[in-house]
């Protein structure tokens, strides 16, 4: 059952943070009660509303790191203190862990904002949490410096070896999953890392919580846009986040998304 | 055991909701699944002839009363189309409705035709859309000749396939427009569209909230008019129609048999009750059957005009 009210509602920039080359995150004066894992529709006013995974929480306030890679993004990225922009939701599903199990939490590039969302809350559950980052090079890191303090294990990769290993962080993970102990894998991030991921958790017979980005238009179920083709479920409501019997059953995951139109896109 | 079935223009349905044009039904994955959550039908979006954009966000919004939406008729055209229509038929075995669309009247007759290679049960034309500026919409569904013209061209290119108008509840007079369709050719009715468009504003922003500026309207405060059109249009030819418009529970849907439809569509409701809706309302009708010894669900189609 949805919120019956669903119209936007005007909220405060309160502050304005630079993450990295490419992340700002926007600190807003409202909480609309998400959890790890779901997401809100922003508008700009006369321009667009996209969709944007939040990246904490906390009943007072609401955070969003939004990456410069569109002109909705990049207008986002350029709101300053003081402004307003629409928020409604939250929407979808949320990332499940229980009390006390070992996470292992997967983040490619800007990934690394729901996940540290997912690494804090769990923290604060007793979970040990291996926070896994991977980015092309070290100025597209997120939340590294700020999981650290947090005092969960943390693993860096990037292509270029910039900073921490080089190569991809889902090597990183092959290795924690051989270590053993891991109760179940999060992951966030481009869906050919995700997929790796998730085959991965398979094969070791561990529980993983995939994060699937789809063309969402209305958030709300309805306009149909986010199928995922073998069940057909909306990916706003049955996700964003979704079990690995559930994706790895859909012909869809790992191989093709579609567009606003419908029409399919390998990737 | 009730017999939930229905016949609309011979063919078969198991149940008479069916999902309405618009909502979900983007591919033949979603369509089937809409079944499997207990339709006894499915509605495709609206098909052009051609790759059509829709609108950009905000397209849709609720209220308890009431929801708006100007999502803007987007498609990928008829090869997607054909795609995940035969998808649709590999996964499941109930009818399929393919609702057709086009901006000018040679669009109708071309994806009418296309539409008819796809062999889809029953043809829902759309000459109603409230959302897509001069194109189609309000003249050509407050026409009478106009409406008349589209259903003879449409009906000349898909052979035995029935052919259903979907009407607007903008027009003045929806039953002058239904019997001009019905007198071209249509086998049938749908009532009716959203209603508007509206303008909805959110004053802290100081902007429309949809970016389409107006949209039509749907969802429970519909209810009356839609069930007032099918009464009206039933009242006049007795002929077969798709009522839909504000339909939310079991309740509502034998409100609107009553009134006259056959069939009952179904696509807001899954905004106020989520994806399993479908089968929700057909065990709510199927509860009411019960307590009220209706044993057959057809026996109620008009009940109020004897």
């Amino acid at each position: 059952m949805h919120k019956l009210d669903t119209r936007p509602k005007m909220v405060l920039i309160k502050e304005v943070v630079r993450e990295n080359e490419q992340v700002t995150t926007l600190v807003l004066d409202a909480s609309v009660g998400a959890e790890p894992g779901q997401f809100v529709n922003v508008w700009i006013p006369s321009l667009n509303e996209k969709p944007f995974s939040v990246a904490m929480d906390d009943g007072k306030e609401m955070r969003l790191s939004v990456a410069a890679v569109g002109p909705f993004s990049n207008a986002l990225c350029d709101k300053k203190v003081g402004e307003k922009i629409g928020v409604r939701g939250p929407f979808g599903t949320k990332f499940k862990f229980e009390e006390g199990e070992h996470l292992a939490l997967l983040a490619g590039g800007y990934g690394a904002a729901p996940l540290y969302f997912l690494a804090s809350e769990a923290a604060k559950k007793g979970c040990t949490v291996e926070f896994i980052v991977g980015a092309r090079s070290k100025g597209f890191l997120l939340n590294v410096e700020k999981a650290r303090e947090l005092g969960v294990n943390v693993h860096v990769a990037t292509d270029d070896g910039s900073e921490g290993s080089k190569g991809y962080n889902t090597e990183v993970l092959a290795k924690i999953l051989d270590e053993g102990g891991i109760d179940c894998v999060y992951t966030v991030g481009p869906e050919v890392m995700m997929y790796k991921a998730a085959q991965m958790a398979k094969e070791k017979g561990v529980r993983a919580q995939i994060s699937v980005e789809r063309y969402m238009k209305c958030g709300m179920g309805l306009c149909g846009n986010c199928c995922l083709d073998g069940e057909g479920a909306p990916t706003c409501v049955k996700g964003p986040v979704m079990d690995l019997e559930k994706v790895l059953d859909s012909p869809e995951f790992g191989h093709y998304h579609r567009d606003q139109l419908g029409n399919k896109h390998n990737f | 055991m009730i017999d939930l079935s229905v016949e609309f223009c011979g063919v078969k349905f198991q149940n008479p909701i069916v999902l309405a044009s618009g909502v979900l039904g983007v591919t033949g994955d979603s369509l089937a699944g809409v079944v499997r959550n207990g339709a006894g039908g499915a509605t495709t979006k609206s098909l052009w002839p051609y790759q059509h954009e829709g609108h950009k966000n905000p397209t849709m919004f609720g209220t308890e009363e009431y929801f708006m939406n100007a999502v803007g008729i987007p498609d990928a055209g008829p090869e997607k189309a054909r795609e995940e229509i035969l998808r649709y038929r590999e996964k499941c075995g109930a009818p399929l409705i393919a609702n057709i669309v086009g901006g000018k009247m040679e669009d109708y007759a071309e994806i009418a035709a296309m539409a008819a290679e796809m062999k889809p049960d029953v043809i829902e034309v759309n000459i109603s859309c409230p959302n897509v500026e001069d194109e189609l919409g309000k003249p050509m569904a407050c026409s009478v000749s106009k409406s008349a013209e589209v259903t003879r061209l449409v009906k000349e290119k898909v052979g035995d396939i029935p052919v259903t108008v979907k009407l607007s509840p903008n027009a003045p007079d929806i039953r002058a427009i239904a019997e001009s369709v019905l007198d071209a050719g249509a086998d049938a009715v749908t009532a009716i569209n959203t209603l508007g468009p509206g303008l909805a504003i959110d004053i802290d922003a100081g902007a429309p909230i949809l970016s389409n500026r107006v949209g039509g309207i749907s969802g429970p405060a519909l209810k009356p008019l839609a069930v007032k059109a099918v009464y009206d249009i039933y009242a006049a030819r007795k002929c077969p129609i798709i009522g839909t418009g504000g339909v939310i529970t079991g309740r509502d849907a034998i409100e609107m048999m009553m009134a006259g439809a056959t069939l009952v569509g179904v696509g807001t409701a899954v905004y106020y009750r989520g994806q399993e809706v479908f089968g929700e309302i057909v065990r709510e009708m199927n509860e009411w059957c019960v307590e009220n010894g209706v044993s057959k669900i057809s026996s109620l189609i008009g009940k109020i005009h004897a």
